[in-house]
């Protein structure tokens, strides 16, 4: 559609058995800019995401990739096309340290099968040095490159989310998605997320944040869609929204909605 | 440099710990015990493959004796028949390679318990083939199996003037496995096996192919059941319908969970002492029930295997 836009969502639908999950959802993510979709408990946002990530495959409609249509595509293809995102409840990799998980991210970056691999330091040491430096410097990036040798599970909660966006960032994607990173983030540990996600602007990484919590979003949005009951109901800029009648009243309840 | 041989280090520790062996049982003129210890590298090398599958990838196979008796028995058709003998060994390796590529698409499918059941009715399924087909003996198994010659006079054979050097053989084969197996594991390709044992959703999400990797660890562990059921076979001379069985499956999964699962180090270990005892007949009439009691023991008491229990102790007096 328009000239900038990295993502359209055109007319998107999906349904649950006989419940319309999403309801005719068009938006478009601009290269480069932060876009969030925010809504109510149930609004339909975790199956957007996922209609985007390919865990799901949309009932009808059209996800376009810089023109390209990518819905119905499994999760890897969709990834290798330059997707990458995070969890609700940070789903890092049990048993590795945080480098290796980030490492884990970098898959794409590098190639290689079996056979080259059991051959071991002879064929990739190459490959893992550059690996490992890449995948340390976007843990110092993220500021937390003293982690890198801990256990990815054992750190605190607030730290895991860090890491996750290590590992997604890792892929080198031109589309984050980010599935409610406030979520049981404490009020500074939130900010601090927003500071690294507004960080992320610079360095030409478009990102599509999914979120239940007003405070993140508002702060470090370009736009932002609401959704209520599979539905945009308004869009446009953080004031914008923050103005609409309707999305006031769905956030509050209000009787007249 | 200093991290390339700290790597290899433990390989050439074992290397020697191999050779000492040898020349401490030979010196004792107690040189027969190298043939279970031969006997035990090759059921080792199944152990090891069952590792990196179901220890690292996460995937578990209650077949794998299967694949063990596929590669057992092609090698002694093909030998038995007569015609270019040298084929036996790698007709059967390709042979046991492209069962467990038509095995595998589909079964993979399934994740845990499902897996587990999946891969246990292949295993009956080879089981019932061998004992119902005449071309493998049915229930005699099929004797007589020639040595395999390798080259410079080597053979793989039970014969006693070949005792010392198929000891050497074996144990090379299962040091090349287990290096194979190392750098795999400590690779991108392993990261990979271990994100897909660890969240298949997550690891897909960051482009890598799930049913892919999981179809290569597949053939790639079959490959190293088959090679040592061809092996075996040529070694013993035969090969019996119980080396398919259930309780063979069973006793690779043990092995493999003595050793600590994600743990080809504890894996060897587990598995060299302990076929070695078997063999020994250590256990008695209660061979297979000691294998089953092992599993047991070990989801009960340490899912984490013996040897990283032992390392917890050490550390926490």
């Amino acid at each position: 559609m328009s000239g900038g836009a990295l993502l359209c969502v055109r007319d998107l639908h999906h349904w649950f058995g006989g419940l319309h999950v999403i309801n005719g959802v068009e938006f478009n993510c601009e290269s480069g800019a932060i876009r969030a979709v925010i809504g109510p408990n149930g609004a339909g946002k975790t199956t957007l995401f996922n209609l985007v990530a390919g865990t799901l495959c949309p009932t009808s409609g059209a996800i376009e990739l810089q023109g390209k249509p990518i819905q119905g595509l499994p999760p890897h293809k969709i990834a290798a096309l330059g997707i990458s995102r995070t969890f609700q409840s940070t789903r890092l990799f049990p048993g590795m340290t945080v480098l290796e998980n980030v490492m884990v991210g970098h898959h794409l970056a590098e190639h290689g099968g079996f056979l080259r691999d059991m051959g071991g330091r002879l064929f990739n040491s190459r490959q893992e040095n550059r690996m490992r430096r890449q995948c340390m410097e976007i843990l110092d990036g993220l500021g937390v490159a003293d982690l890198a040798e801990q256990q990815a599970r054992d750190l605190p909660f607030g730290r895991q989310r860090v890491v996750e966006l290590a590992r997604a960032l890792a892929s080198g994607p031109r589309l984050l998605l980010l599935d409610e990173p406030a979520c049981g983030l404490n009020p500074s540990e939130t900010e601090e997320m927003a500071l690294r996600i507004a960080g992320l602007r610079g360095r030409g990484v478009t990102v599509l944040i999914v979120e239940h919590d007003m405070s993140l979003v508002m702060g470090i949005s370009d736009r932002v869609v609401v959704l209520s009951y599979g539905r945009v109901i308004a869009e446009g800029t953080p004031r914008e929204v923050q103005a609409n009648d309707e999305v006031v009243s769905v956030y509050l309840g209000a009787g007249d909605a | 440099m200093t991290n390339a041989r700290a790597r290899n280090l433990p390989l050439l520790l074992l290397a020697a710990l191999i050779v000492s062996i040898q020349v401490v049982l030979s010196a004792m003129k107690a040189d027969f015990y190298l043939t279970q210890l031969t006997m035990s590298a090759w059921y080792t090398l199944v152990a090891l493959g069952l590792c990196l599958l179901m220890g690292y990838a996460g995937q578990v196979s209650m077949g794998h004796a299967g694949f063990f008796a596929i590669g057992g028995y092609t090698a002694a058709v093909i030998s038995t028949a007569g015609a270019a003998p040298w084929l036996s060994i790698p007709t059967a390796v390709l042979v046991t390679a492209a069962v467990s590529l038509l095995v595998g698409i589909p079964v993979l499918r399934l994740k845990g318990h499902y897996l587990a059941m999946a891969t246990l009715a292949f295993g009956f399924i080879v089981s019932r083939i061998i004992l119902g087909t005449t071309l493998f003996g049915q229930a005699d198994g099929i004797s007589d199996i020639p040595a395999y010659k390798l080259f410079a006079g080597l053979a793989i054979s039970g014969r006693r003037t070949f005792r010392i050097q198929n000891f050497y053989i074996a144990w090379g084969v299962v040091l090349a496995g287990l290096g194979l197996a190392l750098n795999l594991v400590r690779s991108r390709t392993g990261r990979a096996l271990r994100a897909i044992h660890g969240d298949e959703e997550a690891a897909a999400s960051v482009g890598i192919d799930v049913a892919r990797h999981k179809l290569a660890v597949f053939v790639l562990s079959a490959v190293y059941a088959g090679l040592a059921g061809a092996c075996l076979a040529h070694f013993n001379a035969g090969i019996g319908p119980s080396e398919g069985g259930i309780m063979k499956s069973v006793r690779y999964v043990a092995l493999v969970a003595a050793g600590g699962m994600a743990n080809l180090w504890g894996t060897l270990a587990a598995s060299a002492i302990l076929t070695f005892l078997s063999l020994r007949g250590a256990f008695g009439l209660f061979d297979d029930a000691v294998f089953g009691g092992i599993l047991v023991a070990i989801m009960l008491f340490a899912p984490e295997g013996v040897f990283s229990v032992l390392q917890r102790k050490r550390k926490t007096p």
